[in-house]
């Protein structure tokens, strides 16, 4: 006899509570950290924090919301010069003037969506990448900024170094947290499978009731945001800014190579990517810029044979999940096939 | 005075702008494709005839003839064995592989070539200047840059306003399935535009190479000039990119008048003022921007 | 002698079958029509046939040789020439360079520009005009004359009479005919019934992408037809 099966969505699946405890060992791990007293260590997690951040932005802006921008190395100039502003000349203590320095590159990225918005496709993203080279002349033309030569951070030299190093770390740890707390959040929400069939199809999307306008500008403001204040956490760590540097095209290559070679698209991808890029640096160190060549030429193969990327490949063949955003529909069992099936 | 000869040696530059804008105009028009490695392929151009003129002792203007075949036969290997099975997959592709492509040429040219300065030297022509009356006089150089760019316009305006595969290359980027069903092998026709952009950067990238020095990572500036040159000019009209390309350079030259630098500034703050009051550009033919 | 062979053809568009296992035959000289209702696979069929679709080697055969698969450039050379659906007119081109454009692969033959304008003497009066300016009429009239530029040994037509006046149809099939009359072989495709029985001496009626009903135009009755059209 058949019992009548009904479909249910299902969120959680095996691989996703593993993932869940997995992130939590990993925050505990690496809060236990500074115990050790390794200053290098926590400078480098600092920068692959960073850049896993940095990653995921770009990631939930092109992969979710599909906006391909090349001009995010704006937001983290801007959120650097801002921390050093707002930090050296407005007395703001340096340490919260990084989620504020976050807040200043939003407020930036208002005025340059007035203007990329009216790009679609490639020509979005050549234009951002062209608002990014303005922001950079500007500054480099502003003597209170430094010009070409840059700011050092001063607010920070009171600070004992251990003192600033650890609560560098601490706060890069929490943004970090905080950042992929937050995409996930938003992903798996309503919201979130708005912006994914904006992606999917704007007539359709729309038809459905979904703001495509408002929802891409929430995201790419959001995105700056998020931009801005790992840009600002980046200089915090250094301690020294100039325009070239903070507004390089690097910034863009680097999450883009991460995102494109661990896997657009998903969340797991961009932490492999950004393990990826540091594995290929440390073994190419020697090499000088045989490593940027191999990761482009990487990122090059698998946008044309391996478009889901790294993690994609993993995940197609264990249909693994851990992080999922995608709702699966399944059959459910009736109580009485439980029952039965036991 | 001062800002006559700045306007005048701006218009000048307009003429290399254009000579950069071309190439990247037409792959847009006939396949909806933007290579991110345009100006790299340019700066790659220059670097070949570097060492074209150390290994055949001639004089750079002369290295074009092989130069250009060189970086034709490129840009047709590139468009049949990689770019082409991206058209038709969404914009996230093409953006990204040609990105990667920059960076690889980019990071190439500094392994190979190191991050030393280069220049190429014609012998004397890039320092003659040619007196226009009136106290002002421009230079050679500009001005047969100017010229060429004007020749190669007009050439390239015969070709598609007159000939079957200009015929070919407009029905395409109208309507690329249709054009196949007329009996057009549009893997071969997008293979031919590249290398025919490829080949026009790649005479902007000698001249680009005799009238300043360049390093490996000139590329990306080019590209941007380029880009910023088809947008003020309007897609659809190749005389809309050289008027786009003047326009740039008169901009920017007399920006750099205004201030040392404020030059390249003053070009983009130009564009954007473009984009934001007529985002489809001062002469485009089609009103539309993507 | 048998042109157009075509056994056991499927088509797909992604997961999508649309065609399932058709097999026809066309003799040389032959005027074929092919009707259905909307989505039963016409326009499938033919595309299949011109080579815009991929197709299995085997499954359509041209004078004997197999040519499944090869691309819709490759056919032209080789005489397939698609009128297709809806027009498609290049707008950045002429009247006269679209007619142009159709001759792209030079293909030995009768027809030239002037010929053509004989045959439709109001594209010959906007000659120079954008293709798209034209009316519909005007605009199906230049895109079978594109198609007849290639010189076709086979020339596939889908929907002409698809928005126009019943007199601009009536006209245009009486170019179909003539164009027949020279020895073309046709297949056209139609909902338009009336029109196109006039003209062929064979139907295929398809249904849901197979083919539900042929034979001589003669021979069936209204009822068949109707029958096989919207199925029983």
């Amino acid at each position: 006899m058949s019992a009548t099966a009904a479909l249910e969505v299902q969120r959680t699946t095996t691989a996703s509570r593993v993932g869940g405890v997995g992130a939590v060992l990993v925050v505990i791990g690496l809060v236990l950290v500074p115990w050790s007293g390794d200053a290098g260590f926590m400078r480098a997690v600092v920068e692959f924090i960073a850049l896993l951040v940095l990653a995921q932005m770009w990631n939930l802006l092109a992969g979710y919301a599909g906006l391909v921008s090349i001009g995010q190395q704006a937001y983290v100039g801007l959120g650097g010069y801002a921390l050093v502003v707002l930090a050296d000349d407005l007395g703001v203590n340096p340490f919260l003037a990084v989620p504020l320095a976050g807040l200043v590159a939003a407020a930036f990225a208002l005025p340059t969506a007035a203007l990329v918005f009216r790009f679609r496709d490639a020509y979005f993203a050549v234009g951002t990448w062209a608002v990014a080279e303005v922001y950079r002349l500007l500054i480099a033309n502003t003597d209170a900024l430094g010009r070409g030569t840059g700011r050092t951070l001063k607010a920070v030299f009171p600070l004992a170094r251990e003192t600033r190093e650890v609560v560098t770390y601490g706060l890069a740890v929490a943004i970090g947290v905080a950042a992929l707390v937050a995409v996930y959040w938003y992903l798996r929400s309503r919201r979130g499978l708005g912006l994914m069939a904006v992606r999917d199809s704007e007539p359709a999307s729309a038809s459905l009731g979904v703001d495509v306008v408002r929802t891409r500008l929430a995201v790419y403001v959001a995105v700056a945001f998020g931009t801005g204040t790992t840009g600002a956490l980046l200089y915090l760590n250094l301690l020294r800014i100039s325009p070239d540097a903070a507004f390089s095209i690097n910034w863009t290559a680097y999450t883009i190579f991460i995102v494109v070679i661990g896997g657009l698209g998903t969340l797991e991808g961009p932490i492999v990517g950004t393990l990826l890029f540091f594995l290929l640096r440390h073994a190419l160190a020697d090499y000088g810029a045989w490593y940027m060549i191999l990761l482009g030429a990487l990122a090059v193969v698998a946008m044309m044979r391996y478009p889901q990327g790294l993690w994609g490949l993993v995940a197609e063949r264990y249909d693994l999940n851990f992080f999922p955003v995608q709702r699966r529909v399944r059959r459910s069992l009736t109580s009485v096939e439980k029952g039965s099936a036991r | 005075m001062v800002w006559v000869d700045a306007a005048v040696q701006g218009v000048l530059l307009g003429g290399l702008y254009a000579l950069f804008a071309t190439g990247l105009s037409l792959i847009f028009g006939v396949m909806r494709l933007v290579n991110l490695a345009h100006g790299d392929f340019s700066i790659l151009a220059a670097f070949v005839a570097v060492v074209t003129v150390q290994t055949l002792d001639v004089n750079p203007l002369t290295a074009l003839v092989v130069v250009v075949p060189i970086m034709g036969t490129v840009g047709y290997g590139l468009q049949r064995l990689a770019l082409n099975r991206l058209l038709g997959r969404g914009i996230l592709p093409a953006v990204l592989v040609t990105f990667g492509l920059s960076i690889v040429i980019q990071n190439g040219l500094l392994e190979i070539f190191s991050a030393d300065s280069r220049r190429l030297n014609p012998g004397g022509i890039e320092t003659a200047s040619v007196p226009l009356g009136g106290g002002l006089a421009v230079g050679a150089f500009p001005l047969l840059t100017f010229a060429l760019a004007v020749v190669l316009l007009i050439a390239l305006q015969l070709v598609i306003g007159r000939s079957p595969i200009g015929r070919a290359f407009r029905a395409a980027s109208d309507d690329g399935a249709t054009a196949a069903l007329m009996g057009i092998d549009t893997g071969r026709l997008y293979g031919l535009a590249m290398a025919l952009s490829l080949a026009i950067v790649a005479v902007a990238g000698v001249v680009l190479g005799i009238r300043t020095t360049f390093t490996f990572s000139s590329g990306p500036d080019r590209l941007l000039f380029a880009f910023e040159a088809v947008i003020i000019g309007g897609l659809g009209s190749l005389w809309g990119t050289l008027a786009g390309g003047v326009i740039l350079g008169v901009a920017q030259t007399v920006g750099a008048r205004l201030s040392p630098g404020w030059g390249v500034l003053t070009g983009h703050l130009v564009f954007l003022a473009v984009l934001l009051l007529r985002p489809s550009g001062l002469f485009a033919r089609s009103r539309r921007v993507d | 002698m048998t042109l157009l062979g075509v056994q056991n053809l499927s088509a797909f568009y992604g997961d999508f079958q649309a065609l399932f296992d058709v097999s026809l035959g066309v003799t040389e000289g032959q005027t074929v029509a092919v009707i259905g209702a909307n989505g039963a696979g016409k326009t499938t069929f033919l595309r299949a046939v011109a080579g815009a679709l991929p197709v299995a080697r085997g499954a359509v055969t041209l004078a004997g040789r197999a040519v499944g698969g090869e691309p819709a450039h490759a056919l032209v050379e080789q005489g397939i020439v698609l009128v297709p659906e809806g027009r498609k007119i290049f707008a950045s081109l002429s009247v006269e360079e679209n007619l142009q454009v159709g001759a792209y692969r030079k293909r030995r033959g009768p027809w030239t520009v002037e010929r053509v304008y004989r045959l439709f003497p109001a594209l010959a009066a906007r000659r120079h005009q954008p293709g798209t300016n034209l009316s519909g009429g005007e605009q199906q009239m230049l895109a079978i004359g594109r198609g007849l530029m290639a010189n076709p040994r086979l020339l596939l037509v889908d929907e002409i009479s698809l928005g126009l006046a019943p007199v601009v149809v009536k006209a245009l099939y009486d170019v179909l005919a003539s164009v027949k009359h020279e020895g073309t072989t046709l297949i056209v495709v139609e909902q338009d019934v009336s029109q196109v029985l006039a003209v062929a001496e064979h139907v295929y009626c398809f249904r849901k992408g197979a083919v539900a009903l042929e034979g001589e135009p003669a021979r069936l009755t209204r009822e068949q037809i109707s029958a096989a059209y919207f199925g029983a």
